[in-house]
């Protein structure tokens, strides 16, 4: 993934800090629409940010790395997440994260090398009934067992992405 | 989402003939409810929706028949559902391709499409109210769940929507309110279960011109979604409720903040509250009454801790969500210091109908202490996963057995997880147990905010523990060292029993760090978090002592604990295992059992050799024990 050039992050600033205001309040909002944009959030944008609201750098970063949702480091290509409520604990969730991370070689909350995985936990997706379950880019997939899993990796082209290593 | 654009409505009365032309222009029409809650869209609904239009404009049906999306009906395992109305025909596993004979059905002698219906294993169930899980339900909060589309304020209006907050604006003092909801016993559907009319009494009384109401939708306890379920099926009741809230306590401006885990919620609420201000039902002057009273989301950051009500007010104030301690309530010093009153969604989603129906009604549900119902999404080792809402006072056994069906494949029963991070396990023995806020607290675990997780014998409480343990050392905003490192130490002793490496005097150690945690943490996130360790250790200490003692897990759950191996007498040499193996530890030779095995076999190569496990690579997946047609991998 190519790195945001600083003017595109900068003027993203100018932009959602007008939308939501220049006060206080506005800071989670606006590192929020960032995240969107850009799916992570570069250290231009942070800075840019600071100054804006009035606030020390240092307490920007302390919001921004307190709050699972917003990400300093980029993401990769395709997000998968792993469920790991209690409801697909249960059922096995910690295998499926087991074998996710083998097959894609990194820990969950990395980004493989080549950048086209990024591997995540979350507390729960709220979709119980059809635990354990994976999301991809979004896309759900549930009632995993091994070999459903094995195909939805074939599918999103985890084994692949290994065979290149 | 596209946001219709409605007419504004001026008074009281303009809204009951906007209910009465709604309600006369769908008579004698046929409904198709397709559930589109995250549930069902996960399994195909919205494809599902998409061809049940087309077909119903190919037939030119469109007259007659209205292809309705709806919120969430609950009945998650068995999606997409699709229900028919007036007749109340219930359809399960519905695929694109059943269109045509779903509405082959809704003509004038059309009989029931017997594949898609619920089948008890002994007959097939036609209508809803028939069908087990929805039987013994009352539903409240999910009144209108599945029965309307979340994306048109018209249809909550049709339903009598918005009536409450007209009558209240019209004819009642905010005092009035207040009793009505003091009378009605409601309390606090978040967890705490605080009496709901004692905090707007604080709130009304408190000092201060500018008075905020918050709703929390941070819907943070894994294994919970009946928050999620309302935003995204009836929007509107929230919504209503906050302003019969807010005009009781005396306030003009209301958040809610929702868990960033919800994306469908958040546009399903915006498109609300963008139709309610055009309708004049939120806004300036709502329905010609002078009050005023507006709301706006606030999206949450993905930290667990932002579920405590302070924490949240410090992340909706662009704070990191670090709780303070609560000498001063927040009704009298909450968001930017001035009173606040915070009610989870199922709260304000009850706020309306005890408007309509009255506080004696209300208080005629459920038992002594607990009135009305409660939401619980019941999940995990249950047959019917879903959301259920019952009366308070039902017994464990009844949600369990009666509505989800009891557990499959004949399991054992172990234990319910009640309360989330915060709760506890509750043993077989309590099964009888009736379920309200104090019957909860008793035996060790909480109300919470509703989930309910059953476990089977296959599920290992030590890890159970180590699962909440885990998940709470790393939700812990780290404020308050006790909370901060108790949880860490306790996590790292789980940790170790579930490794075989624990000693004598673990289970005594995690104990008293239990005691000092819960005793002296800043907030209710820390002082609850023991609450997981204490109710497995104190149902199931034999299961800890199996760990430390006998280094063995009966649940065969600790990885570090058991180990797999193959029966060669019973194994079958069909190679499954083998071929299904991740890390090809598995070897042996496919072909006729050595029982089985001709001389004949043998000499053409025919027969096999039972497989077998290498105990050295084997990484305890549990692959081989999962696929094994014959159950000829044990795993001890």
């Amino acid at each position: 993934m190519p790195a945001v050039e600083p003017d595109v992050a900068t003027t993203k600033v100018a932009d959602s800090v007008a939308t939501h205001g220049e006060r206080r309040s506005s800071l989670i909002p606006v590192l929020q629409d960032l995240q969107e944009e850009f799916d992570y959030l570069p250290r231009e944008s942070l800075e840019s940010l600071a100054e804006r609201l009035r606030l020390p750098l240092s307490e920007v970063l302390r919001v921004a790395t307190f709050y699972a949702a917003l990400s300093l480091e980029p993401r990769g290509e395709h997000l998968i997440t792993v469920c790991t409520g209690t409801a697909c604990h249960v059922r096995g969730a910690a295998t499926i994260l087991e074998r996710l991370e083998d097959a894609l070689g990194i820990e969950a909350g990395r980004t493989t090398p080549d950048q086209r995985f990024t591997l995540q936990t979350v507390n729960c997706l709220g979709a119980c009934a059809l635990g354990p379950l994976i999301s991809v880019d979004g896309k759900y997939y549930g009632k995993l067992n091994a070999s459903r899993l094995a195909a939805v990796m074939e599918e999103i082209g985890v084994g692949r992405n290994r065979a290149e290593d | 989402m596209s946001v219709a654009t409605v007419q504004k409505i001026s008074s009281p009365a303009a809204l009951r003939d906007l209910a009465e032309s709604l309600r006369r222009s769908v008579e004698g029409k046929l409904v198709v409810d397709v559930c589109l809650g995250t549930g069902c869209r996960a399994s195909g609904s919205a494809d599902v929706y998409e061809s049940l239009k087309e077909a119903v404009q190919a037939n030119g049906m469109a007259g007659e028949v209205l292809v309705r999306p709806t919120g969430c009906h609950g009945f998650c395992e068995l999606g997409p559902v699709v229900l028919l109305q007036p007749s109340g025909v219930f359809y399960h596993g519905v695929k694109p391709d059943d269109a045509a004979d779903v509405l082959g059905s809704l003509a004038p002698g059309g009989q029931p499409v017997e594949r898609l219906l619920y089948d008890t294993g002994t007959e097939k169930i036609a209508f809803e109210r028939d069908v087990p899980f929805y039987k013994k339900q009352q539903r409240i909060a999910l009144r209108l769940n599945g029965r309307i589309d979340p994306t048109r304020v018209e249809d909550y209006i049709r339903e009598g929507g918005y009536q409450c907050l007209a009558k209240v604006l019209s004819q009642y003092t905010p005092e009035r309110v207040i009793e009505e909801i003091t009378a009605s016993g409601l309390r606090g559907r978040g967890g705490g279960g605080f009496p709901t009319g004692r905090k707007w009494t604080s709130c009304r009384q408190a000092h201060g011109d500018i008075k905020y109401v918050i709703c929390n939708g941070d819907e943070g306890d894994p294994g919970a979604f009946m928050d999620r379920s309302i935003m995204e099926a009836n929007p509107h009741a929230v919504l209503e409720g906050m302003a019969i809230g807010s005009y009781a306590i005396g306030a003009h401006q209301g958040f809610i903040y929702v868990r960033a885990e919800y994306p469908l919620a958040v546009r399903t609420l915006r498109a609300a509250i963008g139709q309610a201000r055009q309708a004049g039902l939120l806004g300036e002057d709502i329905l010609g009454s002078g009050y005023s009273f507006d709301i706006e989301i606030v999206r949450g950051g993905g930290a667990f801790v932002c579920g405590e009500s302070t924490a949240l007010m410090a992340s909706i104030e662009g704070h990191v969500g670090e709780p303070r301690a609560k000498h001063i309530h927040t009704v009298e010093s909450g968001l930017w210091d001035r009173p606040t009153t915070l009610n989870n969604v199922e709260t304000w989603a009850n706020v309306p109908v005890i408007i309509e129906r009255g506080a004696d009604w209300f208080a005629s549900i459920g038992s002594a202490g607990s009135k009305g119902t409660k939401v619980f999404s019941l999940v995990g080792k249950v047959k019917n996963t879903g959301l259920v809402e019952v009366p308070m006072g039902i017994t464990l056994r009844e949600i369990i057995y009666d509505i989800g069906g009891g557990i499959p494949g004949d399991k054992e029963f172990k234990a319910v997880q009640t309360g989330g991070p915060s709760g506890g396990c509750i043993p077989a023995d309590h099964l009888d147990l009736e379920v309200d806020f104090d019957r909860l607290s008793e035996v060790g675990s909480m109300m919470g905010s509703g989930g309910m997780i059953v476990m089977d014998e296959d599920s290992c409480m030590v890890d159970v523990a180590r699962y909440f343990l885990n998940f709470l050392r790393e939700e812990s905003c780290g404020k308050c060292t006790p909370c901060r490192e108790g949880n860490q130490r306790m996590f790292e002793i789980l940790d170790k029993i579930c490794k075989g490496e624990a000693g004598e005097g673990d289970l005594e150690l995690l104990e008293d760090i239990a005691d000092v945690v819960k005793t002296t943490s800043l907030c209710a996130l820390g002082k609850s978090a023991p609450n997981p360790v204490l109710s497995t250790i104190r149902y199931f200490r034999d299961e800890y002592e199996a760990h430390i003692r006998d280094k063995r897990c009966p649940a065969g759950v600790c990885k570090a604990l058991v180990t797999y191996s193959i029966d060669p007498e019973a194994c079958i040499c069909c190679g499954r295992c083998a071929t299904d193996c991740p890390v090809e530890c598995i070897s042996g030779k496919r072909g006729k059992p050595p029982a089985k095995a001709t001389e004949k076999d043998v000499a053409e190569g025919k027969a096999g050799e039972p497989f077998q496990i290498d105990a050295q690579v084997c990484i305890k997946c549990g692959s081989c024990y999962e696929v094994c047609p014959v159950g000829a991998v044990q795993r001890t």
